[in-house]
């Protein structure tokens, strides 16, 4: 049987065999993670199990636990002096992912232009594409630190064009905004009268400078679509909780849609979730440091082996440029795991900009970075 | 200063040259800030965690928690008394305590016989001792911050996105 014809406009994830081949290994060393190398802080992982225990099984809200949709509220409204309404300005989904999904279904007509800085993450482009729209490139490089600038936004914005995505700090490439950085953007946004979708998963992890969330710049919130999570920040990738907050009719519209197709996320995970915010568990800015630390050391170990990389200011990714090799991005990675057991993400991961690039992800406790680099820096100077 | 313990407190086998990598500073002023650190005792020294419920290896191999009850001295409280206490090798921590009793002393030895027999012939007849209870430790499941059981192995994938 033939599938709809919009799926095969989506690319296959080409990559996928180079995973298989990784996670076929044994004893690899993995810097191609992309979540936190420690599990959930005891006292999340211990309030799930006690809701558990208290018959917490049932469904929640469409929209969420209200309790947790309310210190949500109450934690951006602390941290930023960003207000949102519990009730109507906030949706708790199943991950940031398929906030992403529902933000893509609840803004876009058949046509619509989503602009998307490249290299991206890998779903931006397929979701916009499966829900009618068309994906535009904003090409990024590693001279710009990765960075889109106004002009760049301007210059592709036409009738058409209906929102633009912005993940900061950024996977791929670490590259984050300053405050000043993203007035500039939000200056085109309002001009060319674009939604904004501004994925900060990572928010967290910023090293250089305070995190600026979009929606806090002048005339952004009516228009901005906040998406965050729990995975980063919190260790809790795999419980799958995110949210989106936006202005009322957004934020009712991608209830609608979530309403009828996750119905809510699950009710441990959100208990969970709830206890991380009121309780937390790790001390980010102890978090915070380690990761810096290892940025640096990552950062310099690259550049001495030769693998010229920029600094990312954000996320705990590295992205070193191995075009001085000669290899493709696939071929680097391949070539590296079979000979030194390393496992990288080909930049071409993250679209074609990838090529020439590798994601190497810093979640890793140091020593193994350590013995990475040194591997690596012995498989390159084999080229 | 404080990173620098930090990352020695974690590994205290990292290098100057790898911390500074990780603080992007000269190996050299890395080195100048350990080697303070130890002459002011900041850093007292570096060892290693052993997980003796593994290890094959038998040392001291038993250890007790004592309580011990003290008669506190003119001027020096309880402090002299301490020092008589935790001068002896066997003792490997020594605290004073609020609540029932004055101060809470570590021991170890190599069998419950050398463990009891410090206590009897060292610990008790001492002048200024009032009296001692001593608690057998009989599983060891975390010591100082660290869990004693084999490395797991991880539960993430190798690789995501």
């Amino acid at each position: 049987m033939k599938p709809a014809k919009v799926v095969d406009r989506i690319p296959p994830s080409g990559i996928r065999v180079f995973f298989d081949l990784v996670l076929g290994m044994k004893d690899v060393i993995s810097l191609g993670v992309g979540e936190p190398d420690f599990v959930t802080p005891w006292n999340v992982r211990e309030s799930a199990i006690f809701a558990l225990e208290k018959g917490f099984t049932s469904y929640t809200s469409n929209k969420g636990l209200v309790e947790l949709r309310q210190e949500i509220a109450k934690s951006l409204s602390r941290r930023y002096g960003l207000d949102y309404d519990p009730e109507e300005e906030i949706l708790i989904t199943v991950g940031v992912s398929e906030a992403f999904d529902l933000a893509m279904r609840a803004i876009i007509n058949k046509g619509d232009k989503i602009l998307v800085p490249e290299p991206a993450y890998v779903s931006y482009k397929p979701i916009a594409t499966l829900c009618g729209g068309r994906p535009i490139s904003i090409n990024t490089s590693a001279e710009k630190n990765f960075k889109i600038t106004p002009s760049d936004v301007s210059k592709l914005c036409d009738r058409d064009t209906r929102a633009l995505i912005l993940n900061y700090p950024n996977n791929p490439t670490g590259a984050s905004y300053s405050k000043k950085e993203l007035k500039a953007i939000s200056d085109v946004v309002l001009k060319k009268n674009l939604i904004m979708i501004s994925d900060e998963i990572y928010c967290d992890l910023t090293y250089d400078f305070e995190h600026t969330p979009f929606a806090t710049l002048p005339g952004m919130k009516e228009r901005t679509i906040y998406l965050n999570g729990f995975s980063k920040s919190y260790a809790m990738t795999g419980w799958r909780i995110g949210y989106a907050c936006g202005p009322k009719s957004l934020i009712a519209a991608m209830t609608k849609i979530h309403q009828y197709t996750m119905l809510c996320a699950s009710v441990i995970s959100q208990m969970a979730a709830m206890e991380a915010l009121k309780r937390g568990g790790l001390s980010v800015q102890e978090m915070k440091r380690e990761y810096k630390r290892r940025r640096t050391f990552v950062i310099y170990r690259l550049n001495e082996i030769g693998l010229a990389c920029h600094i990312p200011e954000g996320a705990f990714y590295a992205f070193p440029s191995i075009k001085k090799t000669g290899l493709s991005s696939l071929e680097f990675s391949q070539e590296l795991l079979k000979k030194e057991k390393v496992a990288v993400v080909p930049g071409t991961a993250f679209g074609s900009l990838g090529e020439g690039y590798l994601r190497i992800s810093y979640a890793s406790n140091m020593d193994k970075l350590k013995e990475a680099l040194l591997r690596i820096e012995r498989f390159v100077k084999t080229l | 200063m404080k990173e620098i313990l930090e990352i020695l407190e974690h590994d205290a086998r990292a290098t100057p040259e790898e911390i500074a990598k990780m603080l992007g500073r000269t190996p050299k002023s890395v080195m100048l800030d350990i080697k303070k650190l130890e002459k002011e005792g900041v850093i007292l020294k570096y060892k290693t965690i052993i997980n003796r419920e593994i290890s094959k290896e038998d040392r001291n191999d038993v250890r007790a928690l004592i309580e011990v009850k003290l008669t506190p001295q003119k001027n020096v409280g309880f402090d002299h008394l301490a020092e008589r206490i935790y001068q002896f090798p066997e003792v490997t921590s020594c605290y004073l305590m609020s609540g029932t009793y004055d101060l809470l002393v570590v021991v170890e030895g190599k069998n419950i016989h050398t463990v009891s027999g410090f206590v009897s012939e060292k610990l008790s007849p001492m002048d200024g001792v009032r009296g001692t209870v001593t608690h057998f430790i009989l599983k060891k499941y975390k010591e100082d911050g660290d869990i004693l059981k084999q490395p797991e192995r991880s539960k993430r994938p190798a690789i995501s996105l």
